[in-house]
């Protein structure tokens, strides 16, 4: 079956089964910056935006998105890129796994709350696992890459 | 030094933050076959009949191998030295299956839907047999979970299938038993440990093709390409010089990919259809059929002199390395030799004990190995000497523990299933790091503890650790430096960067010796075809023995360029100065940039290439003190971590940040295993705790604040007067914060995880003893 949504800005018809979930539609037409860490949205490193929200593609079906914007880190490429090199001055990249997710997670928070305390960071990103860092540098890279806007 | 320890971000920090394709799945070719696996619901059992007939009639399925595919020849899946010191006692698929998910059948389909359809199809007929699920009743049941001929040992490791013994080790120094009837003051204990999982958010991933060359390319998630690739050949027969293994960027490791994984069966599935083909783990798998840390019971016993002199030291192990005997007796041994040395003063030590089997998912490696498990038992057990004695803690073990200059005789002794290596200490500033860590957590003002509040205590807990730097005489690596026209250069490395960072801190090793920018350092790692060999990233050997290497590859490059420079310049080479951008002798000077485009373009034409390989005679120890400050409700048992102190030696840091990335990467991990990472079975041998709702790793919410330091330390062997830095931050929490629990509320917990309920339990307990 076919469905309509907009990737990054894009309309895409994407043709796929009914029991299909976003992750794996994403992947199969080349969005590989969408990771595969479990498969019951606990690690967050699926993480998509849909309609400017933060979900995890590992457990929704694509037929549910019908109409909808999905962004993935290709298209918040500036705040990316410069959450990049807060992460790289803080010594907080470790394996990069996690790092697309990271940049779309904080770019939805940006929208939610733009003067974000350290703890609403924490509690903001608390579905974000990382296995590498202690994420205090993260957290602190997060911080001065919002603190950048104002 | 302008590179080396000092900030640098990571090179590929943000090419992987755009989401650029890097890792494994991300490179498999698009039409790729999809390779599974049919586990065992049993823990124990053989297999009778496998009737894949239904699966195969499937359409889409292409394949079904069994146990019948393949030629009975068993291996190990451990990557490391080779000969290794693990027992063959692997086949790829065998006719006994050994704990609940291990490999029945390899279904190959054309999409991962069909390929879990054919799996639903498949029938197996078993007869189960009785399990081992009690670690402690292993040795000599009447079940025995290895009966099977055409296993063993590559040299003596005390592998006895029969017994369910994987491997035994017994050593001492002195005789313990006679000093401890003498001390003054004894105490004797038992600490157990979980089979903590490593979590690394990339599952296990690895996917093959037939290249045009008819030859066999894997890309795969390791640790170990070389280890990767001479354990396919050997298992399946296949020539050394046909396959290539490619490691792309790996999504963390922490010793989890350091064994082979899907790799036999994407290898076969290829082969036999000479169509790419990949697998990819999911979380069950990783959870249930990998592997995990060893669990250990860890019997200690200490003798002291009544104004705390350390007399002897006797330690006890029985671990459990689950179905196979994967890192058996390396991790066995760690515990001894990463932890006894701290304290070197002893006139008596003995370690020994025994790995068994049972019918769990197997162990392995996985960072800390050993040491981690060792030191809880071991710096818990000193707090409890130290309270007999009535000494102050830290006091005890600056007297005791080990210091620069000094050495320990079972550095001689115990190896990684092998004698060890004789060393004294260069580097150590342990006293440092236990003074300073005094300071930082405010250990005068809080220590034992102090009541904030009706029901909440503020204490604090600490313990020392120590680590190695690869291991001496076996682990090498390797580095190929070569000069491009324009006057940059690639690094090509065996050593694998798994997120840990080792192709920047690489890269600033090289740039520093050959006065380049980081920029005009190119890095690339690894690839069995065009890196040189390095036996891979464990152990804690990328900085110090790979590091090496790249640091003399970098000297020959300079030795070469100044040559050259000599011939161009016509002066000689001893005239030449050279300041990283131009080459001056007297009057005359040529640039880097001239100098490579004469050789590549104009005149003497050469390619210069570099290569330097490396192997330590010695494993210098990074060292640390790690201390916590905690909050402990006393009503209901639970933990607020509100600092962890880490102060660590480990030489120079050649990236300070990446070295702190290491070090709270690390301490974060202990702190998971000390307190949230509960491994559960059914009574049936089903593991509860297969995915991340049920097996709780640290969140951003559970540690405050984590504060680390580096004392002021310079290795001479080192690369720039480094050590290594990869495991040692993982050691310390669990006796850390079982000593700051028993500081704050004075109940004594001894098996991990310590959690809440255990917590609040011993404090009833405690309560309804001092009632009776």
């Amino acid at each position: 079956m076919k469905i309509n949504v907009t990737v990054n800005n894009r309309e895409r018809v994407f043709d796929i089964s009914p029991d299909e979930y976003l992750l794996d539609t994403l992947r199969e037409h080349g969005f590989l910056s969408v990771k595969r860490g479990c498969d019951n949205s606990s690690c967050g490193v699926c993480t998509v935006l849909l309609d400017n929200k933060p979900v995890a593609s590992c457990t929704l079906l694509t037929i549910k998105t019908e109409g909808c914007h999905i962004t993935t880190v290709e298209g918040i490429s500036k705040d990316a890129e410069k959450l990049s090199e807060h992460m790289g001055d803080e010594g907080a990249d470790q394996c990069g796994f996690c790092n697309p997710s990271l940049a779309l997670t904080m770019y939805a928070l940006k929208q939610e709350n733009p003067h974000p305390t350290d703890d609403e960071i924490k509690k903001y990103l608390v579905g974000n696992l990382c296995r590498c860092t202690g994420y205090q540098s993260q957290v602190i890279s997060i911080r001065k890459c919002l603190e950048d806007d104002e | 030094m302008k590179v080396v320890n000092n900030k640098v971000p990571s090179i590929d920090g943000k090419g992987l933050m755009m989401g650029r394709p890097a890792y494994t799945d991300d490179l498999a070719e698009r039409n790729s076959l999809i390779v599974k696996i049919l586990r065992s619901p049993h823990p124990h059992a053989k297999i009778l009949e496998i009737d894949y007939s239904e699966a195969l009639k499937l359409p889409g399925v292409e394949l079904v191998l069994t146990h019948k595919d393949f030629t009975r020849k068993s291996f190990t899946r451990a990557g490391q030295g080779y000969p290794e010191p693990s027992p063959y006692d692997k086949f790829v698929l065998d006719e006994y299956v050994r704990y609940i998910g291990d490999e029945v059948c390899c279904v190959a389909a054309i999409s991962d839907k069909i390929c879990r359809e054919a799996l639903e199809l498949i029938k197996v007929k078993y007869e189960i047999l009785e399990p081992i699920l009690d670690f402690e009743k292993a040795i000599d049941s009447e079940t025995i979970i290895h009966p099977e001929d055409g296993i063993f040992e590559q040299f003596p490791i005390g592998f006895e299938p029969k017994r369910n013994i994987a491997a035994a080790y017994h050593m001492e120094v002195g005789s313990v038993e006679k000093d401890l009837k003498e001390s003054e003051v004894t105490l004797e204990d038992s600490f157990y440990t979980q089979a903590q999982a490593h979590v690394m958010l990339e599952p296990h991933t690895v996917n093959a093709r037939i290249d045009y060359q008819n030859r066999l390319v894997l890309y795969t998630s390791t640790q170990t390409p070389v280890h990767v690739r001479r354990i396919i050949s050997q298992a399946l027969d296949i020539p050394l010089s046909r396959i290539r293994v490619i490691k792309p960027r790996v999504g963390g490791g922490f010793g989890g990919k350091q064994h082979i994984h899907g790799e036999m069966f994407v290898t076969t599935v290829t082969l036999k259809t000479g169509k790419p083909s990949k697998m990819v783990y999911t979380r069950e798998e990783v959870f249930e059929s990998s592997y995990s840390r060893h669990p250990m019971r860890i019997d200690v016993k200490l003798g002291a002199s009544k104004d705390g002199v350390l007399e002897s030291i006797d330690c006890h192990i029985l671990s459990d390395t689950g179905a196979y005997g994967e890192h058996a007796l390396t991790v066995f041994m760690v515990a001894g030799s990463k932890v006894l040395p701290l304290y070197n003063k002893v006139k008596s030590v003995r370690f020994y004990g025994e790995v068994v089997y049972t019918n769990h998912t197997p162990a392995g490696a996985y960072r800390g190995y050993g040491a981690i498990q060792g030191n809880f038992a071991l710096e818990s057990a000193i707090d409890m000497l130290v309270e007999k004695l009535g000494i102050d803690p830290l006091e005890f073990r600056d007297k005791n523990m080990i210091k620069q200059h000094e050495t320990s005789p079972i550095f001689a002794i115990m190896g990684e299933g092998t004698e060890g290596t004789a060393m004294t200490m260069e580097s150590c500033e342990l006293e440092y790091c236990l003074h300073r860590g005094r300071e930082l957590i405010g250990w005068d003002d809080i220590y034992p503890y102090k009541q904030v509040s009706k029901t909440k205590r503020r204490s604090v807990g600490m313990a020392i650790a120590m680590q190695g730097s690869g291991i001496p005489y076996i682990d090498m690596g390797s580095a190929t430096i070569k000069l491009n026209d324009d006057g940059f250069y690639n690094l090509m490395v065996g050593a694998t960067d798994i997120g840990q960072g080792s192709d920047t801190i690489l890269a600033q090793i090289a740039a520093e010796t050959l006065q380049c920018k980081i920029e005009d350092m190119v890095v690339y790692s690894s690839d069995s075809d065009l890196t040189p060999f390095d036996t891979g990233a464990y152990a804690s050997s990328t900085t110090y023995v790979s590091g090496n290497a790249v640091y003399k590859a970098a000297k020959l490059m300079r030795e070469m360029l100044i040559e050259e420079a000599s011939v161009a310049l016509k002066v000689k080479p001893e005239d030449i100065e050279y300041d990283g951008k131009t080459f001056k002798a007297n009057d005359k000077t040529i640039t880097i940039n001239d100098l490579s485009n004469r050789l590549y373009y104009n005149e003497d034409q050469k390619q210069l290439v570099a290569t330097g390989s490396y192997f330590g005679t010695k494993s210098p120890p990074p060292f640390m003190a790690g201390y916590v400050e905690i909050e402990v409700d006393t009503e209901t048992g639970e933990v607020d971590i509100m600092n962890y102190v880490s102060v660590v030696d480990c030489g120079t840091t050649i990236n300070p940040m990446l070295a702190k990335g290491q070090v709270e990467g690390g301490i974060m991990q202990g702190i998971g295993m000390a307190m949230y990472e509960e491994v559960l079975y059914t009574k049936k041998g089903k593991l509860i705790t297969n995915d991340l709702m049920n097996y709780r790793i640290p969140t951003r919410l559970e540690v405050k604040k984590l504060t680390t330091e580096f004392a002021d330390s310079y290795e001479e062997s080192g690369p720039y007067g480094a050590k290594s830095v990869g495991e040692i931050g993982i050691d310390t929490p669990p006796a850390a914060l079982a000593n700051a629990i028993y500081n704050a509320v004075g109940v004594r917990l001894k098996t991990l995880p310590l959690t809440p309920e255990k917590i609040f339990m011993a404090m009833k307990k405690r309560e309804e003893d001092n009632n009776e």
